[in-house]
């Protein structure tokens, strides 16, 4: 199973999260965490892993090789991101704008191009306490961090309870850490600003298909506008995280709060057998989904549609598929 | 015009209160939501919409499965793994490179342009706002930054202003670097614990990578004082001007929920840390021009 903690707003405590499920899981389960937040991976602080082999994440940049090449424009034609001109005689590559597709080599009449590797950051396997870790580090200066989480990615083992500990936002980051997870655990904050970036994620979650729950942080500050939320959109509240300075203060030192205070590892504990029962159901109510022919075909990805009719879309499948339940279980009665 | 950036690494650690009360605070200027993601800036100015958008951000691959001979050619180039075994294109995984229909022999591929997101520009209690919203699930943040920013130079010309007022993205990836560009100083927001720390220094590596003048700011900063004096410790050793500290303080929150900055609460002691922070902030970069 795959778990990915993410969040729309940063700083709301997805780190805290992954880290104390993983560590309150070490006894039950295979547990393996990776920390998906390349662009600033905290994990290792809490976690302290021994990290025992490191590789580097390459994206292929051209190189132009001026005798051949006739300045004929056909490479920055092709170029889907602006990232290779002909300016003059000469032909300039933007290396941050450029994806590492290759393209231009290809289309180049005279073979004028070649590739080289050039590093975007690197990935840092090892242990904590015995379990598997890893973590993306992209370099200082780079902007292309979805290219370290797929190869992140592929340091899943198999039948290990995968904590992933994804990046804030909506972006292309965090699509590629949440993509392929059985479920999405959402942590915000009951303020404004997370009830904004929570409606945000919950939205990117619903694309990718995920199943999805909330984990509410810092209760006591703020308003009760995240959970109304959650009660109107179906979306349960697996876990409160009350707003304490003690808890403020073992994460400013880095301590896991469950080494700290053991009984959040109950807490925790619980928490992974509801996220459990919660993705068979899950993954039962998508198959009943399926079984029902009469259903509409929705695209919950929709290009074109605002949020707010993504939302509605996927509200008005969820209560026909309610309601086609209801039948069926009155049928059974 | 002088843009003031808003950066912090981490999350949460206050860049849109700080930057809202700057909207506050400061006079002449153009306020800018960059952090595309999650633009929440607007909650504390009350906007009113005045021109909007669609974006169209990246292109995706669009199979004709009618076309299609099952070749497989697109998925030998495809770098991005976005094309299965069935050689179905996975929407998620497709940078939009156009490489697999460039190989394509029966042209059973084409690029199709996608709307990525919408951009405002709005009038606000505060002043004029030009943001932008990337809709879930898709990619190109970087060129919706730089979009947003064009807009907010465009409503900056109108109205005159002297100073563009810029919310930032967390992290150090392709947004924060879209918005750091052609910025005249950058205000990081730091919290006092070890994450805090650990992505200053890495944020910091970005701004001074694009030579950006730098200045600090300790947002509750009381919840651990050995940390704030560490980060303190290591701003002296960056030369990183720290233009202050702001206590943990409830008004930030309960303000927020009416829609406003805390330094519009006078009797908030984070206010009131903000608007010593932002004396502060003028007078050091007037100084520096």
């Amino acid at each position: 199973m795959r778990i990915t903690i993410a969040s729309g707003k940063g700083g709301t405590g997805k780190t805290t999260v992954a880290v104390n499920l993983a560590l309150s899981l070490i006894e039950l389960e295979p547990v393996q965490f990776l920390d998906c937040d390349v662009e600033e991976p905290n994990a290792h602080i809490f976690l302290k892993p021994r990290i025992e082999r490191t590789r580097s994440v390459e994206k292929l940049l051209p190189e132009v090789d001026g005798a051949l090449c006739d300045q004929c424009g056909a490479c920055a034609d092709a170029c889907e991101f602006n990232a290779i001109a002909v300016i003059g005689t000469r032909v300039l590559v933007y290396d941050e704008l450029c994806h590492g597709c290759g393209l231009c080599r290809m289309v180049c009449p005279t073979e004028a191009i070649h590739e080289v590797p050039h590093e975007l950051g690197v990935i840092e396997s090892g242990t904590v306490r015995e379990f598997p870790f890893s973590q993306g580090r992209l370099n200082v200066g780079e902007a292309m961090a979805t290219p370290i989480i797929h190869e992140l990615k592929k340091e899943v083992i198999p039948d290990s309870v995968v904590i992933v500990d994804a990046p804030p936002g909506t972006g292309c980051p965090t699509i590629a850490a949440l993509h392929g997870a059985d479920l999405a655990l959402l942590v915000t904050e009951p303020t404004p600003f997370g009830l904004h970036d929570l409606g945000a994620a919950v939205g990117v979650a619903r694309t990718l298909e995920v199943p999805t729950a909330v984990i509410l942080n810092r209760v006591g500050i703020g308003d009760d506008r995240v959970e109304r939320y959650c009660q109107q959109e179906g979306i349960p509240i697996v876990m409160k995280i009350p707003f304490d300075r003690e808890i403020a203060s073992l994460y400013s030192v880095g301590i896991p709060l469950v080494d700290a205070v053991p009984s959040w590892k109950e807490r925790f504990l619980a928490l992974y057998q509801e996220a459990q029962s919660f993705v068979q159901n899950a993954g039962s109510s998508v198959a009943s989904d399926l079984a029902c022919l009469s259903l509409p075909p929705v695209c919950v990805r929709t290009r074109t549609g605002r949020r707010g009719r993504q939302v509605s879309d996927e509200q008005e499948r969820r209560r026909q598929a309610a309601t086609l339940q209801e039948a069926e279980e009155g049928g059974v009665k | 015009m002088k843009s003031i950036l808003f950066l912090s690494g981490k999350g949460g650690t206050g860049k849109t209160s700080l930057a809202g009360a700057f909207a506050f605070l400061a006079t002449e200027k153009v306020l800018v939501d960059c952090d595309v993601d999650a633009a929440n800036l607007h909650l504390l100015l009350d906007p009113e919409v005045v021109t909007e958008g669609e974006y169209e951000g990246s292109k995706e691959a669009v199979k004709d499965p009618e076309r299609c001979t099952s070749c497989g050619k697109c998925r030998q180039v495809c770098r991005f793994l976005a094309i299965n075994e069935d050689f179905a294109i996975d929407p998620y995984l497709c940078e939009g490179c156009g490489a697999c229909a460039y190989v394509c022999p029966v042209d059973a591929i084409t690029l199709s342009p996608r709307e990525s997101g919408h951009w405002v520009t709005a009038s606000t209690r505060l002043g004029p706002l030009a943001s932008a919203e990337l809709y879930p699930g898709e990619e190109t943040s970087g060129k919706l930054v730089m979009l947003v920013k064009q807009k907010a130079g465009e409503l900056g010309k109108q109205v005159k202003a002297k100073r563009l007022i810029i919310d930032g993205a967390p992290g150090i990836g392709c947004p924060v670097i879209a918005s750091a560009s052609g910025a005249n100083a950058v205000i990081l927001v730091t919290e006092p614990s070890l994450s805090g720390l650990h992505d200053l220094k890495r944020i910091l590596g970005v701004v001074q990578y694009f030579r950006i003048p730098a200045y600090l700011v300790i947002n509750k900063a009381d919840l651990s004082e050995e940390m704030s004096r560490k980060i303190e410790a290591f701003a002296a050793t960056q030369d990183l001007h720290v233009l202050g500290r702001i206590p943990y303080d409830r008004t930030v929150t309960t303000q927020m929920v009416a829609g406003k900055s805390a330094v519009e609460d006078t009797e908030s002691p984070a206010g009131a840390a903000m608007r010593r922070i932002f004396d502060h902030f003028m007078k050091a970069f007037n100084d520096r021009r």
